[in-house]
């Protein structure tokens, strides 16, 4: 018997805003305009939003002050933080309360301005230390992800040149995507050359930081054909987390994703051969290069040479982050939505320019904190369902 | 019903800084499982168990993974992170301050001792002869 979400709940809206440096806004001001562009292009507005999601880095009270700012009279608010992979972790909860008739018309939104407000862009509070860790200044996230990179050359013999490909790839999907920050081609030795910042990466081997926001609306299937947009359906989603301090992940070059994509694939009834395009949270190359192996796509210690060969880059048959991803279109400090909004332009079949040709079933892989949680979700067009 | 009482006070949290302030580095073992546990904890993470108690750790380690971080020479220069799995089992975030941080590689034995990082006492490392 199917499971009760797949299928459940849609996409309905979409909304992004501008990418870059959006100065003289606060991180509000960006996800109200996402949120009003999701709800526009559904046809809606904040009056017909009954259920909130939304999560920045230490705002606490931020799903009260954003249902405010919005005038949203909730049944359900949420502001939940696992890290970036938070508002695919959102997708798994709107649709428990949309497909249970908690709420009706789920709102999920992210503004932040990191860019040009810093911390305080990001809504950023006082840090929560952690003291077995932060006393010794990792600089984190970069460095615990840079350790994960280091083992993994270790273990598998992955190449300076693997990693850069992971980069060379994005920049070469941006280069397609008028949205996107970084968009001038680069190759393999740039990046092993471009200024080192925790080895083994360097500048291009980490995210980007930008102010940026979206946002998207979900709601019941059974109304998801009244809106004018087609709809974009949950297949299947799976969470899982391995630690929180780095030093506490049981085996640093095996993500969570291990744990997630079953549940995800089990929930969508698809198998991995299915998928037409996937987006990955690609905070450092190394992420992309972990995320394919977890979800099966090679063996453990061969995602360095799968993402060599050019699978993921454009013409390849495995076509990962096509708007250019964290790395190369946007990444304002959480990214996780990010990858949902593009997985729901190339299924609606808008991605211009960069459109995977007859997209039906996209996977979209949120991480967040330091490796430390992974949600894996699965979409599909009304044909997929 | 009367309150639930793991372990007397102080906690596990302080017990181990005042190890660390009398220059002993202690870790907890679990008598329920027999587990090592870094860093301290009032359950332990792998049976569920509250019978922790304490030994002190031999303080010999393997690095398990490392980074440099770049810094400009005038904020204090590039440093070594790295992690070290501990002979008895756990693994934390440490740094070797003993050598260039080039020559901190996966897999060079390690020990223990105990210094200072921004004025807080902490469980450094520094590189040990194979064997
Ligand atoms: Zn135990």
């Amino acid at each position: 018997m199917a499971h009760m979400l797949r299928g459940a709940a849609a996409v309905v809206g979409l909304g992004l805003t501008e990418f870059g440096t959006l100065p003289e806004r606060s991180h509000l001001e960006v996800m109200a305009e996402a949120s009003h562009g999701a709800l526009s292009d559904a046809g809606l507005t904040v009056k017909d939003v009954d259920g909130l999601f939304v999560s920045n880095f230490a705002s606490p009270f931020l799903a009260l002050q954003s249902a405010e700012y919005l005038g949203i009279d909730p049944a359900v608010l949420d502001s939940t933080n696992i890290g970036g992979s938070t508002f695919v972790s959102h997708v798994q909860a709107a649709a428990m309360a949309l497909a249970t008739g908690v709420c009706n018309v789920a709102l999920i939104a992210y503004g932040s301005t990191a860019r040009s407000g810093g911390r305080a862009g990001q809504g950023r509070g006082p840090q929560v230390r952690t003291p077995y860790e932060d006393v010794y200044r990792p600089r984190n996230p970069i460095g615990s992800y840079a350790m994960a990179a280091a083992r993994h050359m270790h273990e598998f013999g992955t190449t300076r040149d693997q990693l850069s490909s992971v980069a060379v790839s994005a920049r070469a999907w941006a280069a397609k995507n008028p949205r996107a920050e970084m968009r001038e081609p680069i190759t393999v030795e740039d990046v092993a050359n471009a200024r080192m910042i925790c080895d083994p990466f360097t500048v291009l081997d980490c995210c980007l930081v930008s102010d940026g926001g979206a946002a998207i609306v979900m709601v019941r299937s059974e109304r998801a054909g009244d809106f004018p947009k087609p709809p974009v359906y949950l297949l299947g989603i799976g969470m899982a987390m391995t630690h929180d301090q780095i030093a506490q992940m049981p085996d640093i070059t095996v993500t969570a994703v291990a744990k997630a994509a079953p549940r995800a694939f089990e929930m969508a009834e698809v198998s991995r051969g299915d998928i037409d395009v996937m987006e990955f949270y690609d905070a450092f190359t190394i992420n992309t290069i972990l995320f394919l192996e977890d979800l099966g796509f090679c063996a453990k210690g061969e995602g360095g040479a799968l993402v060599e060969s050019g699978a993921i880059a454009p013409g390849g048959r495995l076509p990962v982050n096509t708007n250019g991803g964290g790395l190369s279109c946007v990444h304002p400090g959480m990214y996780g939505l990010f990858t949902v909004a593009e997985a729901v332009e190339q299924l609606r079949g808008e991605a211009e320019g960069r459109q995977v040709e007859g997209a039906e079933i996209a996977l979209c892989n949120g991480n967040g904190g330091k490796l430390s949680s992974q949600v894996t979700a699965i979409f599909g067009t009304g044909a997929a369902v | 019903m009367s309150g639930n009482r793991t372990f007397d006070s102080p906690g596990p949290d302080s017990v181990y800084r005042a190890a660390l302030e009398n220059g002993a580095f202690r870790i907890q073992k679990c008598g329920g499982c027999g587990a090592h546990i870094f860093y301290p904890r009032a359950i332990c993470p792998a049976c569920g168990s509250t019978d922790l108690g304490w030994v002190t750790a031999s303080g010999k380690g393997t690095v398990y993974s490392t980074t440099i971080v770049r810094q400009k020479p005038e904020r204090g220069g590039d440093y070594n992170i790295c992690l070290v799995d501990l002979e008895e089992g756990p693994r934390l975030i440490s740094r070797v301050v003993d050598a260039p941080p080039e020559e901190v590689r996966i897999g060079r034995p390690v020990e223990a001792f105990i210094g200072e990082l921004d004025e807080e006492r902490v469980v450094l490392f520094r590189l040990a002869e194979a064997g």
